[in-house]
C-alpha cells in the first residue's frame, strides 16, 4: 500500500510539471462553461442540471486527453522497465496512476464549484442535486479515468490510446438516447443500463440508488482488473 | 547467490536465450559478454523481473523467480541498457521517488540520496531536469537508481556505453569500489574493461551459453592470450 503511495504522489506532480495539466484544465472549463452559460440565462432557473447534463460528453473526451499518457509514455520512453524492476507489483501502479488521474479530475472540476455559489445568489438553489451531481461526476470521472487508463495500458501511441478511451467513454454515454431509436423497447431497458449517462443522471438527480453507485465501481473494477491482465499479458 | 537453470525466452518464434544456466557467487563481479542480440539483455530482463522465461527457473538466495518476484526485486538494483529515466522530472525528485519506493527509511533518505551523488558525482545536476542532462549524466543517475538503497545485488547492462574515456575509468571505479561488498553482473562491449573488473565471464552467442570460467583458464584452455581473441574464437563459431 505504502508504495501506492509512492507512485500516486509521482504521478500527480507530474501532471503539474508539464503543460498538459494547465492546457486540459483550461480547455475542459472554457468547454463546459459555455455550453453551460450560453443557455443558463434563457431558462432562467438556478439549477445546475443542465451543467451535470452536459458533463458525461465533456467528460468523454476530456478524460482520455488526462489519462492517455499513464501508460503510453512509460512504454514508449522505456521507462516502464526501470519502474517495473523496482519492488513495486502491479497492484501499486495500476492503483496509484488511476488514483493520481482521479485526484486530477478532481482537481479539474473544483473552479465549477464557483457555479454553484454565484447560481445560489442569484435565486433559489438546491443543494441536494448539486451535491449528488458532484458526487457521481467523481464516479463518473473515476470510471472514464480506469477506462483510460486501460486504454493507455494497450498502445506506446498515445494518440491511439486517446481515439480508444474516447470511443469507449462516448459509447458509454450516448447508449441511453441513442439505442431509443434503434432497439425494440424490450431491450432499451437493457441498454440503458449500462449506459454511463443514464447511471449518473440518476445520481444527479438526487437519488443515491445503491444500483448506481455499484455500476460504477463495477466498470471501475473491470476496467482496473482488464488492465492488470494487459501487463501481465505484455511480460 | 543466484542459480540461473535451463533459462529458456522465445519472442513469438524467434529463440532469444536457449537452455543457458549458470551461478553466481555472493561477492563475484561476474562479466556477461557476448555480441550484440546474444540475449543478455533478456537475461537481465528475466533476472529483474520484467519479462517472464519461457522456462526454466531463477533462484536467488532462496527465492524462486516464478514465486516470489516482490522479494527478488527488493535484492536487485538494475541499470537497463539505455538508462530511460522520466525526462521532467528533477534529478533530485526521481532519486526521492526511487528512495521512497525501495523503503529507504525517512530520518536516512536524505543522507543516502547525498551519498550516492558523491559517488556519482551528481551534486551539480540534482535540480536539472533529467531531459536537460548529457547522456553521461543521465548514464549516472541511472547508476545511482540501481544503488539506491544498498541492494546486495547489482544488474549492470552496459554501464559504461555512452561515456567518455574519464567517465569510463570514474565508472569502472565504481563498480570495483561497490563490487567489494556486494554481488554484480555485468555486461560490456569493452573487453579490457571485463578484463579489468571482473572475476568470471560467461559468454553467450545467439542464445547459448559458450563460455563460463575465469580469464586464465580460458586462456589455457585456447592457448590465446588476448581477450580480443578469445571472444572472437567463441562467438564467430557458426
Amino acid at each position: 500500500m505504502q508504495n501506492t503511495k509512492h507512485i500516486f504522489k509521482k504521478e500527480f506532480k507530474a501532471y503539474f510539471v508539464s503543460p498538459i495539466a494547465y492546457i486540459v484544465i483550461s480547455v475542459f472549463l472554457v468547454i463546459i462553461g459555455w455550453l453551460f452559460f450560453s443557455t443558463f440565462f434563457l431558462e432562467r432557473q438556478a439549477s445546475l442540471t443542465r451543467f451535470f447534463s452536459l458533463l458525461p460528453v465533456t467528460f468523454a473526451f476530456v478524460i482520455p486527453a488526462v489519462t492517455m499518457r499513464l501508460f503510453s509514455e512509460e512504454i514508449n520512453v522505456g521507462s516502464f522497465e526501470l519502474l517495473i524492476t523496482l519492488p513495486v507489483t502491479f497492484r501499486d501502479i495500476i492503483l496509484g496512476k488511476f488514483l493520481a488521474a482521479v485526484a486530477f479530475v478532481a482537481i479539474m472540476l473544483s473552479p465549477t464549484l464557483l457555479y454553484a455559489v454565484t447560481i445560489s445568489l442569484l435565486g433559489e438553489l438546491d443543494w441536494g442535486p448539486v451535491i449528488g451531481g458532484y458526487f457521481g461526476a467523481l464516479l463518473l470521472g473515476a470510471a472514464f479515468c480506469a477506462i483510460g487508463l486501460l486504454a493507455s495500458s494497450v498502445t506506446r501511441n498515445q494518440v491511439i490510446a486517446f481515439i480508444i478511451a474516447v470511443g469507449i467513454c462516448f459509447t458509454l454515454t450516448l447508449l441511453m438516447d441513442f439505442v431509443l431509436f434503434f432497439l425494440p423497447s424490450s431491450l432499451v431497458g437493457v441498454f440503458q443500463y449500462l449506459s454511463a449517462n443514464f447511471h449518473f443522471q440518476s445520481i444527479a438527480k438526487g437519488m443515491l440508488d445503491s444500483r448506481n453507485i455499484l455500476y460504477f465501481l463495477a466498470l471501475i473494477f473491470v476496467a482496473l482488473f482488464t488492465t492488470h491482465l494487459v501487463m501481465q499479458e505484455k511480460k | 547467490m543466484i542459480a540461473i537453470q535451463d533459462l529458456t525466452k522465445y519472442y513469438g518464434d524467434l529463440c532469444a536465450v536457449d537452455h543457458v544456466s549458470f551461478d553466481i557467487h555472493k561477492g563475484e563481479i561476474l562479466g556477461l559478454l557476448g555480441p550484440n542480440g546474444a540475449g543478455k539483455t533478456t537475461i537481465y530482463r528475466i533476472l529483474t523481473g520484467y519479462l517472464r522465461p519461457t522456462s526454466g527457473d531463477i533462484r536467488v538466495k532462496d527465492f524462486h523467480i516464478n514465486e516470489n518476484l516482490a522479494e527478488i526485486k527488493k535484492l536487485i538494483g538494475y541499470l537497463p541498457e539505455a538508462a530511460p529515466i522520466y525526462p521532467e522530472m528533477l534529478v533530485y525528485e526521481y532519486l526521492d521517488f526511487v528512495a521512497d519506493v525501495r523503503g529507504v527509511a525517512s530520518n536516512r533518505k536524505v543522507a543516502h540520496i547525498r551519498d550516492l551523488a558523491d559517488l556519482c558525482s551528481l551534486n551539480q545536476v540534482m535540480h536539472m531536469t533529467i531531459n536537460e542532462l548529457s547522456k553521461g549524466y543521465r548514464q549516472r543517475v541511472g547508476i545511482a537508481h540501481a544503488l539506491m538503497g544498498d541492494p546486495e545485488i547489482l544488474v549492470l547492462d552496459e554501464p559504461t556505453s555512452g561515456l567518455d574515456p574519464n567517465q569510463i575509468v570514474e565508472t569502472r571505479e565504481i563498480i570495483r569500489r561497490i563490487g567489494k561488498e556486494k554481488t554484480i553482473i555485468f555486461s560490456t562491449h569493452i573487453l579490457s574493461e571485463a578484463e579489468a573488473t571482473c572475476d568470471r565471464m560467461v559468454i553467450v552467442n545467439q542464445g547459448r551459453k559458450v563460455a563460463d570460467d575465469t580469464l586464465d583458464n580460458l586462456r589455457k584452455e585456447l592457448k590465446e592470450q588476448s581477450i580480443e581473441a578469445i571472444f572472437h574464437i567463441l562467438t564467430q563459431g557458426n
